[in-house]
């Protein structure tokens, strides 16, 4: 067992880890954080994407004692504020107005993707979206709608949706806080 | 009326309707934000996880299984062979005997003296964790004694195979047939085809599929007392009950089962699975809770495949291109055993080869032959994509045996608008439709007349770029349902679907659906639904699904059945709780029940317009229960059964244009255009969705995904590095479309919509790559249509499958030899 020190949506923990515990296993079996699921074992389906420093990994293709001494934001922690009052992020809201999802095993980890490929390229094309986000497989929506979703969300945070009162730029991993402090 | 709105006017307006508006989905609250309730994020007290021996071979006899040095294992609580528990497991349930004579070797959850497929289960070990059983699977020794393997249906069914099951005199389960002449609703199919002009025939290949559903399937078993509650990530949560209280002797009135959310099924999850049975055994045995969830190798090489089919069609027309006979001949893999409704996939597709085309003959043949292959059962469509593909095939063939335009002997041969309803050869009443609007509108959306032009300079100037157009101008049967018309076929339960409505007293109301949503959007459309019939806030309604334990009878969601069967029954309940509420708005109003009119939720005296009572108010009256007529029970909660008279029937015309690189191969869709019929829409964003998401999968077993098995019966894309679930990036833009032609058989006019796109597109897809290499001698392309195969088609003709299939086992590739040994045939 090796202890690990990570900071999950915000909050601390410290944990005693098998070595080979992957990441998402730590997070759905140690932590409780079972909104980010496994979808396969060859790190194809993206279904477990969550984000490591701010960047988009794969968490069954980390192991947990890697993420230690990181902060690790889920979907659990991207919109601000708790329970009924939390306000969506951007990406979460396009989801939902553009029907980016049917069954939803494989959103969150498209939408953890899509808040990175906005990251990157803040105003990508269609062809940029569906390239951005092929590393996360979804079988219910044929993605057109995904990609209408990301580029809605893309138009809000930039400011364009001009008439949406809920418009404002890009409040990426706002719920991660500050860095890790302690570390042993 | 002023052109000036009167906004005190406006009051007394009942609210818009709600069918037809695109709401957004209730569901995606908790899906968007990680709140979920996925089967494998349960853990109970005292859980312990199941973990799974699977057979390495295809086909042998157990001659020596060792479990002690698993039971050491650390955190090992129990280990079990099929042999433990061979007493009490019962046989998987088969619900389709399609002929009185079908064979069906039972199928046991676990094998105890011979494994027939690879990843058939062998033993299994219970831990305190996960990785503990996963663990000490590797320390369970088996010997096998490997038995000829038999993989290609065409060699299996000749005389003297090696045979999948010992009990069995053939490899042929059944043999299934459908002759229109016999039923009365043709004429005789061989004077058909002796009288025509021209006569066309051809074999297609439709390879194994597999559903690929996102969720990996997940059970959890907590046993309490003698009572047994279980989540799985299942459709079919009240059919899992009856059934696996049947296999395992367990009461039905014990066993409570719960489909919490449910990540995707398109067919996969319409099963009864041996771990279901297993996990029920063994809290059984053992008195505390069980868990097991599968991994996505697991679940590829295990969980039920879809299609594989070798199809043999003729078709008989004269020379101006009408069509006089249709014949079919179909080989059916069943893989080792028969599941659910394995045998019934093909029948299911049995009565829609004709399509929207009149023949005057038809006759059907079906085998269903066993190989040692992982069962197949149903996937999205299920046996009407299979249908759909062979008849659009050829009739684009026998446009080119005619020197027709595709379009213009489709135009021929179809229903005309004016027709319907209309009795088909294979005897189904088609309710309403009109084909020639949906291609008119589909070729607009397509840009059909430019997309013909480019193509003609690309083939001028030799562009090593050549452009095709393919069309699917299809119909399929929907809305499982009706219940007598699946007695006839020996299906062994109704199609009815259950609803009940609940008026709680502050006026909110809970729906109880037997239909099980696993993404479909059940809690949206129904709320849309109730909203309407009880004049309530979409808000106000919560509709509740998915345990047996709250909604009592179900047949749950397959077969695009739920809204037009399962919708229908909340219509129908509904209407009942506003029969009910208006004796009660009479008594409170001191008027003649008759005299009342219901408009937006609201009771009124007919010509005295003010007074009245809500239906919301009404609830809370009834509640209180001070004062209501006497004679009736205070209540005015309602349930009903729908049974439908008939299936629906969507169609549509589905065109795509395909880009063909004769250099490499490599197949891209141009663009894609789609117009559905599928009745009244009841929210069109969900509509879409559903269409798009079944392009997705039609398009995908035209051009990427086939579960392929090596020589000793090995699955070969057993992760999802190997089959190619198609990424964003794989998929073009859908130009989508509707008209819209109410069904005649239910009362919200609707057709079912979960399947059309899959059972359209894929003959579409493969018709516009051959339109876009015919000129250059290619016929056919095996699909999916690789870039190898389309470059061998192209270069080496045939249909460019033989290399692909070279060594493997299907569809005539390789050949199985009496010792088992397998060599590729040349």
């Amino acid at each position: 067992m090796t202890q690990i020190n990570v900071r999950v949506d915000g909050a601390s923990y410290t944990d005693d880890v098998e070595p080979r515990t992957l990441l998402v296993h730590y997070l759905r079996e140690q932590l409780g954080k079972v909104g980010t699921v496994v979808g396969c074992d060859t790190s194809n389906c993206g279904a477990c994407t969550v984000h490591l420093d701010g960047q988009a990994v794969k968490s069954c293709t980390v192991f947990a004692v890697q993420a230690d001494g990181c902060q690790v934001t889920t979907i659990e922690g991207v919109a601000s504020g708790e329970g009924e009052s939390a306000t969506l992020h951007p990406v979460q809201r396009a989801f939902h107005e553009m029907h980016g999802l049917q069954c939803g095993f494989c959103t969150p980890g498209m939408i953890m993707a899509s808040i990175d490929l906005l990251k990157e390229n803040p105003d990508p094309s269609d062809e940029e979206v569906r390239e951005g986000i092929e590393g996360n497989l979804c079988r219910c929506t044929g993605y057109q709608n995904i990609v209408r979703a990301v580029r809605q969300a893309a138009a809000e945070m930039s400011g364009k949706a001009a008439d949406d009162p809920q418009a404002e730029p890009a409040a990426v991993d706002t719920a991660a806080a500050d860095h890790v402090t302690a570390q042993a | 009326m002023t052109a000036v709105e009167d906004p005190a006017s406006a009051v007394d307006l009942p609210p818009a309707k709600e069918v037809g508006q695109a709401r957004r989905r209730k569901e995606d609250a908790r899906l968007i934000t990680g709140k979920t309730t996925w089967t494998d994020n349960m853990v109970l007290p005292g859980m312990l996880h199941l973990a799974v021996l699977r057979s390495p071979v295809a086909h042998g006899r157990i001659t020596h299984l060792d479990v002690s040095a698993a039971k050491e294992r650390p955190n090992v609580v129990a280990v079990y062979t099929g042999a433990d528990l061979a007493e009490e497991q019962g046989s998987l349930p088969c619900a389709w005997p399609v002929t009185p004579d079908m064979v069906n070797p039972g199928h046991p959850s676990i094998a105890v003296e011979q494994v027939n497929h690879v990843g058939e289960a062998v033993a299994i070990v219970v831990a305190r964790s996960r990785t503990a059983a996963a663990d000490a699977l590797e320390a369970i020794d088996v010997d096998y004694e490997p038995l000829p393997v038999v993989l290609d249906m065409e060699q299996a069914v000749q005389e003297g195979s090696p045979l999948v099951h010992d009990s069995t005199s053939s490899n042929t389960s059944y043999h299934f047939v459908f002759d229109a002449g016999e039923a009365g609703t043709g004429s005789d199919t061989d004077q058909a085809f002796a009288d025509a002009e021209v006569t066309v025939s051809r074999r297609f290949v439709q390879q194994r599929l597999i559903p690929a559903f996102m969720e990996p399937r997940s059970v959890v078993v907590q046993p309490s007392g003698d009572n047994y509650t279980m989540w799985s990530a299942t459709q079919i949560p009240h059919i899992l009950r009856v059934m696996a209280a049947m296999v395992t002797g367990i009461p039905e009135h014990k066993l409570r089962v719960i489909a919490p959310d449910v990540g995707g099924g398109f067919g996969g999850k319409l099963q009864v699975n041996p771990e279901e049975i297993l996990c029920l055994l063994i809290a059984r045995r053992l008195g505390k809770p069980i868990k097991w969830t599968e991994t996505r190798g697991e679940s590829l090489m295990t969980a039920h495949h879809g299609r594989d089919q070798v199809q043999f069609i003729d078709v008989a027309a004269d020379r101006d291109g009408t069509v006089k006979g249709l014949r079919v001949r179909l080989l059916a893999d069943m893989g080792a055993y028969l599941r659910l409704i394995t045998p019934g996939v093909p029948a299911l597709g049995a009565f829609m080869f004709p399509g929207i085309y009149k023949f005057p003959a038809y006759r059907f043949e079906c085998d269903g032959v066993f190989t040692n292959k992982v069962p197949t059962d149903a996937y999205r469509g299920a046996g009407r994509p299979e249908a759909t593909f062979a008849i659009e095939r050829i009739m684009d063939e026998l446009a080119v045996e005619l020197g027709m335009d595709p379009l213009e002997v489709r135009r021929k041969n179809w229903i005309n608008a004016e027709e319907f309803p209309f009795t088909t050869v294979a005897g189904l009443e088609y309710d309403s439709g009109d084909y020639h609007q949906a291609t008119e509108q589909a070729l607009e959306l397509l840009g059909y007349d430019e997309l013909r032009a480019e193509q003609q300079r690309r083939r001028e100037s030799n562009d090593p770029v050549q452009l095709g157009i393919g069309f699917s101008t299809f119909t399929e049967m929907c809305g499982l349902a009706p219940s007598r018309v699946l007695g006839s076929l020996a299906f062994g339960a109704g199609g009815w679907e259950q609803a009940s409505i609940r008026m709680l007293p502050t006026g909110k109301v809970e729906v109880v659906t037997g239909s099980t949503p696993h993404g479909q959007g059940h809690e949206t459309a129904w709320s849309q639904i109730v909203a309407d019939q009880l004049g309530v806030p979409f808000e106000d309604v919560e509709v509740l699904h998915g345990d047996t334990a709250i909604s009592s009878r179900g047949l749950d969601t397959y077969g695009s059945r739920s809204l037009v069967v399962g919708g229908t029954a909340v219509v129908k309940a509904a209407e009942k709780v506003v029969e009910k509420a208006r004796v009660i708005a009479a008594h409170l109003l001191e008027a003649n029940a008759d005299d009342l009119e219901f408009t937006g939720g609201k009771f009124s005296v007919r010509g005295t317009p003010g007074a009245g009572v809500g239906i919301q108010e009404v609830a809370l009256a009834i509640f209180a229960a001070h004062d209501y007529p006497e004679g009736i029970e205070p209540s005015i909660d309602a349930e009903a059964t729908f049974d439908p008279e008939n299936f629906s029937f969507p169609h549509g015309t589905h065109i795509c244009a395909m880009e063909i690189d004769t250099e490499t191969g490599f197949a891209k869709i141009r663009k894609y255009a789609c117009v559905d019929d599928v009745g009244t829409i009841v929210n069109p964003l969900i509509v879409e969705g559903q269409v798009h998401g079944g392009l997705a999968q039609g398009i995908a077993q035209a051009m990427y995904e086939e579960a392929i098995y090596d020589a000793e019966g090995n699955l070969t894309t057993g992760s999802f590095v190997d089959y190619l679930v198609p990424a964003a990036s794989d998929l073009p833009h859908f130009d989508t479309g509707n008209t819209v032609h109410a069904a005649t058989s239910n009362p919200l006019g609707a057709k079912g919509v979960g399947e059309a796109g899959c059972i359209a597109s894929t003959p579409a897809v493969v018709n516009a790559a051959l339109d876009a290499v015919r000129h250059l001698g290619v016929t056919d392309i095996r699909m999916p249509l690789t870039p190898e195969r389309v470059w061998r088609a192209l270069h080496g003709g045939g249909d460019g499958g033989d290399r692909a299939a070279q060594g493997s086992n299907a569809y005539g590739g390789a050949r199985t030899t009496e010792s088992g040994y397998q060599e590729a045939e040349q």
